[in-house]
């Protein structure tokens, strides 16, 4: 099934045709941000010089580090009352980064979430339960207003409380849920636990955490539902932006409103079909933050054209990270934000180490830290109260709950050199 | 009866709050049963406490203090006679943390012969006998009665 | 702007009323030949549509109560198929099943466009960045506002929840002029902000605050005007009737009842008579074009008075003054329901605790404070503080499970808490508003 086929099966010539439209509207639109302004000045490149797609190639990389540079709406290329959404995602260190979205940015990601959503064979009188976080998480209000587009019936449930959860899905007969792939291995493990069946899911979309075929299976026996992998990044709209198809093997992203390269991410060359490096992503519709040749730190491959369903050409299912940026429960982290909060609160040492393991299919980080001496005045309550200060400083940034152990002065490993203070104990990180 | 039994001292703890005359109520009525207290602790979590002691009859104490309305519980500790100098902690803590035992608490008191050190440890009576077979002086249950 | 829809929210009284009327006598047909609870009990009151002949037949039909939407659950009192539906809600019932609102296209839309004209009565619109600072999710704080904000093009941040030196920067770094949220909330964030060196009326742009899901009073609207430097405006509804719908105008005279929306009647709890404009009473609602879940001359359980004159802004729709407390024992802890029988039946399938329990609802720093004291039994006492934090830990997490809010719970000693013979007194609520 198709949402918009013409545009979901736009190929050869004619896609191409419209990419360099796009392309050059979009250095248009950018030109208007005094960032990119200079580095087109700088590059000595106006929008009329992109001729062909390949051109892209003369313009610089933007890094995830200048969107910091550009905090809070430097990068916006709409006056503010043209901006009718803001939500922030986790920056490098203590600032988000912040995105906006105009009217049209909204109904552009709504179509994107809607072509997935019809894709996989979800239509008017599914329920669908919606199991990520609301609010600044762009999860769940960008499936929120993709499903109320195709009509489905929306539970918006956000996250937390499993067990209600479980109840909503038989209560509702909830046909699809989204949520990420280890959260729905706990709802099995906990359905299991309480010997409840969950007969009416048929469809589960899964996404905001890289997962294995292993995990597939493994999701699809216990949950008897079909599992289907969604990518997306706040930078790019949020999830929506490529998403499998029936089909499998690979997903599909929308060439009509993304141009993707594979490049070398330590040369920065471009690779090609087939081969594996860091997905650059260049948004062709985005009004409010338009970006050019973003690096998203993913790494994944493009693959061979031509999908038996009929839609474009498909990237592979991603297999890690360029950068050291880690993804807890669905919520990205990078040890830098960490090491931030730390150095803010005077109870505690520079030492730290974070551990990273599944527990019962739940992502759970643990901390260590150094308490100073000085701080420790013999009650047990003092400990306690510094140990919440530092989880609630750790959840205020990271907005994730750690655990955060408190280990005697010295006892932390020092490190010469650069320092491995991220120790990930997951089994299969995907 | 097993000679380790002997050595297995049974402890009364009680669930207090923590707010001002708890502890005066429990002492007042180990006080009007005459019941000797012989070693004695508190363990504070943030609003409530345990309150663990030996006590010369344990059974009277339980039920007087139930009868109070008091949450009271036996436990199984072991008592150790230390040497009363430098070294005399070590000494037990290494040997049980040698065999793998865990201290899960502990409490201890000077007398006018010795220190004494309460335990409460994850396998008493494999302590027991790991202490035992070290030389270890244990207190037997009988004293503390 | 001045008015969202001047067409209707200026409509002239005797209008209004031919349209109330219009629409009240659809929906009186519509349940009696869709909804075979409506007909049952229009059947058992002796009413038929045919006798609605003027707006005030309305006092005809029976009454609505909470229970009736509970020994319904989940959605047999919906009129449509679940096809039609875009949305359900979820909110915290009386015991342990919670209350489902089901939602259609239309309704969302009503909804939708009863906060648009909220909003801007309340002088916002395009150019405002709104904070909205309610729950997401299940809860109809945040979806609501939010599609409200959306629809006048004022910048939204979904903030929801939490985090509040967060909340306070984004307000100060994306330069927002008005925040939704609960009035102790919005006191706690001007707290919190002292504490981080920045006055909200000095170094914020903040000008308008849209403030309910919870009891307040004048006070602490002064407090709140005078302090944070920003307009506060009183906000109503409930999940039944769609979510938060209602607020004040920029006279700060009552909260505008949209009338084409909803038919306002006060009851007197006891007699269960309609009482005049300026009497206080029970609030109880009919929601003339709610389609998939009707409210009928719903009992909700606030106390208020109506007044039917013409505001001062022009609009002529009923207005109600701020609510004043409750005919039932429900508490509202930091915007959500909280009913003692909840609690009670949380702690019954808890086997550690004892069947005595106290609820201390207070408030500190500005927010609201839930204290669950509950007595160990005997079997559940051990010597190892571990398992008493364990057990503490459990009762505390199926509490929060039962009632969405958070709950700090005490173990105090057997035969401590307050027996009653009879009607039992378990609640203390310290609050001063």
């Amino acid at each position: 099934m198709f949402w918009n086929r013409k545009m979901e099966t736009l190929k050869g010539d004619e896609l191409t045709r419209l990419q360099l439209k796009r392309l050059s509207w979009t250095i248009a639109q950018a030109s208007k941000v005094p960032f990119y302004r200079k580095r087109l000045n700088n590059a000595g490149i106006t929008p009329s010089d992109v001729r062909s797609i390949d051109d892209i190639g003369k313009l610089p990389f933007t890094v995830k580090g200048d969107l910091r540079e550009g905090y809070p709406f430097g990068f916006f290329s709409v006056p503010l009352n043209r901006v009718i959404r803001i939500h922030t995602t986790s920056g490098t260190t203590g600032k988000p980064t912040v995105v906006g979205y105009t009217r049209r940015d909204l109904e552009n990601w709504s179509e994107l979430i809607a072509r997935n959503m019809t894709m996989i064979g979800l239509k008017e009188g599914d329920v669908f339960q919606n199991m990520v976080n609301y609010g600044l998480f762009t999860g769940g209000l960008g499936f929120h207003y993709g499903a109320e587009k195709i009509g489905l019936t929306v539970i918006p449930s956000a996250t937390g409380n499993t067990k209600r959860q479980i109840e909503m899905i038989n209560d509702f007969g909830v046909t699809s849920i989204h949520c990420t792939p280890s959260y729905a291995l706990h709802i099995a493990e906990v359905a299991e636990e309480i010997g409840v069946e969950l007969p009416t899911l048929k469809f589960g979309i899964f996404g905001a955490e890289a997962w294995s075929e292993a995990m597939r299976r493994e999701l699809e026996r216990r949950l008897k539902l079909t599992a289907f992998d969604s990518y997306g990044l706040s930078e790019m709209y949020g999830p929506g932006v490529a998403f499998e198809c029936p089909e499998g093997d690979g997903l599909h992203i929308w060439h009509d409103m993304y141009l993707v390269e594979i490049i070398d991410p330590a040369t920065g060359e471009r690779l090609g079909e087939g081969e594996s490096g860091e997905m650059v992503i260049t948004p062709l519709v985005k009004e409010a933050m338009p970006l050019i040749r973003y690096r998203t730190g993913d790494i994944t491959k493009l693959m061979a054209d031509g999908c038996a369903c009929g839609r474009g050409q498909k990237i592979g299912r991603i297999t890690g990270r360029s950068d050291d940026m880690l993804v807890i429960r669905g919520i990205n982290v990078f040890p830098s934000q960490i090491e931030h909060v730390l150095r803010s609160l005077p109870e505690v040492g520079e030492q730290f180490m974070v551990y990273i393991d599944r527990i019962k299919y739940l992502d759970e980080m643990t901390i260590e830290v150094e308490m100073k001496k000085e701080y420790f005045h013999g009650e047990l309550e003092d400990l306690s109260k510094i140990q919440h200060r530092i989880t609630d400083a750790l959840k205020d940034v990271l907005g994730l709950r750690t655990n955060v152990r408190l280990v005697e002065p010295g006892s932390l490993p020092r490190f010469e050199g650069k320092a491995r203070r991220v120790i990930d104990r997951r089994e299969s990180k995907l | 009866m097993n000679q380790i039994e002997h050595y297995l001292i049974k402890q009364i703890s009680i669930f207090s709050e923590n707010r001002p005359g708890r502890l005066a109520a429990i002492a007042q009525a180990m006080q009007e049963e005459r019941i000797n207290i012989l070693a004695f602790s508190i363990a504070e979590a943030d609003g409530f406490g345990v309150v663990r002691a030996l006590v010369d009859h344990s059974e009277r104490a339980y039920h007087k203090l139930t009868d109070m309305g008091f949450m009271v519980s036996f436990t199984d500790v072991i008592a150790v006679r230390m040497r009363d100098e430098p070294g005399g902690l070590y000494e037990i803590a290494r040997i049980l943390g040698d065999a793998n035992i865990n201290i899960e608490y502990a409490y201890a008191y000077t007398g006018k012969d010795a220190a004494v050190l309460i335990l409460r440890v994850n396998n008493a009576r494999d302590a027991i006998a790991t202490l035992l077979k070290r030389n270890v002086t244990l207190m037997e249950s009988s004293f503390f009665k | 702007m001045k008015c969202w829809d001047p067409r209707i929210e200026e409509i002239p009284k005797e209008e209004l009323h031919r349209l109330q009327y219009r629409l009240l006598k659809t929906l009186v047909y519509k349940l009696y030949s869709l909804s075979d609870f409506y007909h049952r009990r229009m059947k058992e009151a002796g009413v038929h549509p045919d006798d609605i002949r003027t707006l005030e037949d309305v006092q005809k039909l029976p009454f609505m109560y909470k229970s009736d939407l509970r020994d319904h659950y989940p959605d047999r009192l919906f009129t449509v198929p679940q096809e039609e539906l875009v949305r359900y809600h979820v909110s915290s019932g009386t015991t342990g099943k919670p209350t489902v609102v089901g939602y259609t296209q239309r309704d969302i839309e009503n909804w939708t466009n009863s906060l648009a004209r909220a909003l801007v009565s309340c002088g916002l619109g395009r150019g405002d960045v709104i904070q909205v600072s309610y729950g997401y999710g299940l809860f109809t704080g945040g979806l609501g506002l939010h599609y409200g904000a959306e629809r006048i093009g004022a910048t939204v941040i979904p903030t929801s929840t939490g985090n509040t030196e967060r909340q306070i920067e984004l307000m100060m770094d994306l330069k927002a002029t008005a925040i939704a949220c609960t009035p102790s909330y919005l006191l706690h964030i001007g707290e919190v902000a002292e504490k981080m060196g920045v006055s909200i009326k000095n170094d914020t742009r903040l000008r308008a605050a849209i403030l309910g899901a919870e009891p307040w009073s004048e006070r602490m609207r002064n407090r709140i005007q005078e302090w944070l430097g920003v307009k506060a405006y009183d906000i109503y509804g409930t999940s039944e009737l769609y979510g938060p719908l209602f607020t004040e105008c920029h006279e700060q005279q009552g909260i505008h009842i949209w009338g084409d929306l909803a038919l306002v009647e006060i009851i007197d709890p006891e007699t269960n008579a309609p009482l005049p404009a300026g009497e206080r009473g029970e609030l109880t609602m009919t929601v003339l074009q709610k389609e998939a879940l009707p409210i009928v001359r719903f009992r909700i359980g606030d106390i208020t008075t109506m007044r039917d004159d013409v505001c001062a802004c022009g609009r002529t729709h009923p207005r109600i003054t701020r609510i004043e407390g409750r005919v039932d024992d429900m508490l509202i802890i930091r915007g959500i329901n909280v009913f003692p029988s909840q609690i009670e039946h949380t702690l019954m399938g808890i086997p550690e605790v004892g069947r005595e329990f106290q609820i201390v609802v207070d408030r500190k720093a500005e927010l609201d404070s839930l204290l669950v004291r509950v007595e160990l039994t005997h079997e559940a006492f051990s010597d190892r503080i571990k398992d008493l934090m364990n057990i503490r830990k459990k009762v505390a997490e199926r509490l929060q499970s039962a009632l969405l809010v958070n709950a700090e719970v005490e173990l105090v000693e057997p035969g401590t808490l307050p027996r009653f013979e009879g009607k039992a007194k378990r609640v203390v609520d310290r609050r001063k508003l």
